[in-house]
């Protein structure tokens, strides 16, 4: 087999002395889905800010495309090609929802690609079209969330991270966004998606870990995770 | 209106202007990275020091010592950045204000070692001598003072909203972190930052020192009105420092003609405490 695109071995994320992430290890083959499955508190959106060179990795490999990214810092890691859809969005609520995409494509080498990058957002996220000139800070929460992930999208993005795409929004507004992702894999982007709600995702997703306490703790194929007992046990915290 | 009071308002907007463009500096850095920089009255003085060394040593008018003073006082911003903002900005309030305060006397000290203690001046005649237009009599200094001073800050305005390196700029104001996750990298934004806002002041500098008198401490007196031009605008808004320059060149023409010019500067702090205690956020700074 060769080489996932994406490789975790025993990730470790200290914020001062707490432990943010114990021991995480995870393999993202290029062009699949995988969820990262867990509780408030697993250690998902640590994970994520890890790989994306938002939270310091304290020990372990970060290995992407062949190289270790652990270390290097946020802006590099992007221009590498991951892009991460943050939790709490972090838009540039003072801008408009152009100029935000247009952040977006800041690691873009080929700026020749914008104007088809920017007209594939806006084909996913027609919404995001009628709302152009807004700023974003005055958008819905749903809106906010499907400016977040275009404005990942617009750096061609080798691999995306979504943290919680669901979190906060209606269900029919999560059922839209669930529908850009599958759209998204069929046309083979590579995603690594955290998230709260496991059937959502394990609809989603190829693949799938489920974190406890900072730790990877099951994985296995979307499909035989989904009925399995233990999944549930763990989400419940009941041993 | 009588011909005298348009002669006086219109002295007013011309000052106003030059005071939008060394204010202009400071909101900016204020803006983009929350750093009070209290050595700013200072670099103005180091542009009109400049302008000075470009007269006396190659005999440049504006014409020379406006680009030298811009390119010279950048200089300078950036470098104060890299060795001493970068490592403070990471330290308490305090820490920001001594620290900026201290590169103040620095400038200040340096400048009275370099240039003596005595006051200089440019001739008056440099940039052409005054002429009348509808009655009314304008300097050319003064003029020219005032559209290089607006056409500058509005090119630091358009910089900002309207261009690609102006958004990020703004991104990594809002949200350094969320900036980096698009590949900016913030250091470079804010040193940017610290070379506009130079490149402004020390155009600002050239400027005023066609008609105001050069000494190491010009500065102290220009930082006070630099600092209530910034609050009274709003800190952070160029178009803010534009209309709080305006109206306090004017305001102090105005005061210095029909009341007396004595009571000028009484006027304007009032109006400006009236105007902090009922929107403290300044005319056009968000609340």
């Amino acid at each position: 087999m060769s080489e996932p695109l994406l490789k975790i071995e025993h990730l470790e994320v200290k914020y001062g002395d707490l432990i943010g992430v114990a021991d995480v290890s995870l393999e993202v083959p290029k062009g699949s889905v995988v969820a990262l499955l867990g509780s408030n508190g697993a250690g998902k959106t640590t994970t994520l800010n890890a790989i994306a060179g938002i939270a310091r990795v304290s020990a372990g490999k970060v290995t992407f495309a062949g190289e270790n990214l652990a270390g290097q810092p946020a802006y590099a890691i992007v221009r590498k090609g991951i892009a991460l859809s943050p939790e709490g969005w972090r838009l540039f609520a003072q801008q408009s929802v152009e100029s935000n995409l247009m952040l977006g494509a800041t690691p873009l080498a080929d700026r020749k690609q914008i104007p088809r990058l920017i007209d594939h957002v806006y084909t996913v996220f027609p919404r995001l079209a009628e709302r152009r000139a807004q700023r974003a800070g005055t958008m819905s929460g749903g809106e906010r969330q499907m400016l977040a992930v275009g404005r990942a999208l617009m750096s061609a993005p080798q691999l995306l991270l979504l943290d919680e795409p669901s979190l906060g929004l209606a269900p029919a507004i999560v059922d839209t966004m669930y529908d850009c992702f599958a759209a998204l894999h069929k046309e083979g982007q590579t995603i690594l998606l955290a998230e709260q709600s496991v059937d959502l995702a394990l609809e989603a997703a190829d693949h799938a870990y489920v974190l406890q306490v900072g730790r990877t703790v099951l994985e296995g194929p979307a499909k035989t995770m989904a009925g399995n007992s233990d999944v549930q046990r763990i989400y419940l915290g009941v041993e | 209106m009588s011909m005298t009071l348009v002669q006086v308002v219109i002295g007013g907007l011309l000052l106003g202007a030059v005071y939008a463009l060394f204010s202009s500096g400071l909101t900016l850095i204020w803006g983009m990275m929350n750093v009070v920089n209290f050595a700013h009255g200072d670099f103005v003085m180091l542009g009109m020091y400049t302008a000075v060394v470009i007269w006396t040593s190659l005999g440049g008018g504006p014409w020379a010592s406006v680009p030298a003073a811009a390119i010279v006082i950048a200089t300078l911003g950036v470098i104060s950045y890299f060795f001493l903002v970068r490592h403070i900005m990471k330290g308490p309030m305090l820490a920001q204000i001594l620290g900026t305060f201290g590169l103040a006397l620095f400038l200040r000290y340096g400048a009275l070692w370099a240039f003596g203690a005595n006051f200089k001046s440019l001739p008056d005649n440099l940039v052409g001598h005054s002429f009348v237009l509808g009655g009314i009599r304008f300097e050319g200094s003064r003029v020219l003072a005032a559209v290089v001073g607006l056409g500058v800050t509005f090119a630091l305005h358009l910089i900002l909203t309207r261009t690609q390196i102006g958004s990020r700029m703004l991104a990594v104001s809002e949200n350094a972190t969320a900036a980096q996750l698009m590949g900016i990298r913030p250091q470079r934004m804010q040193a940017l930052a610290w070379a506009m806002a130079g490149a402004a002041t020390g155009i600002a500098g050239a400027l005023i020192a066609l008609f105001l008198p050069i000494s190491p401490t010009a500065g102290e007196t220009l930082a006070i009105v630099a600092f209530v031009t910034v609050s009274l605008g709003g800190f952070g808004s160029v178009t803010g420092a534009l209309v709080a320059g305006l109206l306090i060149g004017v305001v102090e023409s105005l005061t210095a003609y029909l009341v007396g010019p004595i009571y000028k500067e009484v006027i304007v702090y009032t109006l400006f405490v009236l105007v902090l205690w009922f929107r403290p956020q300044g005319l056009m700074g968000k609340a």
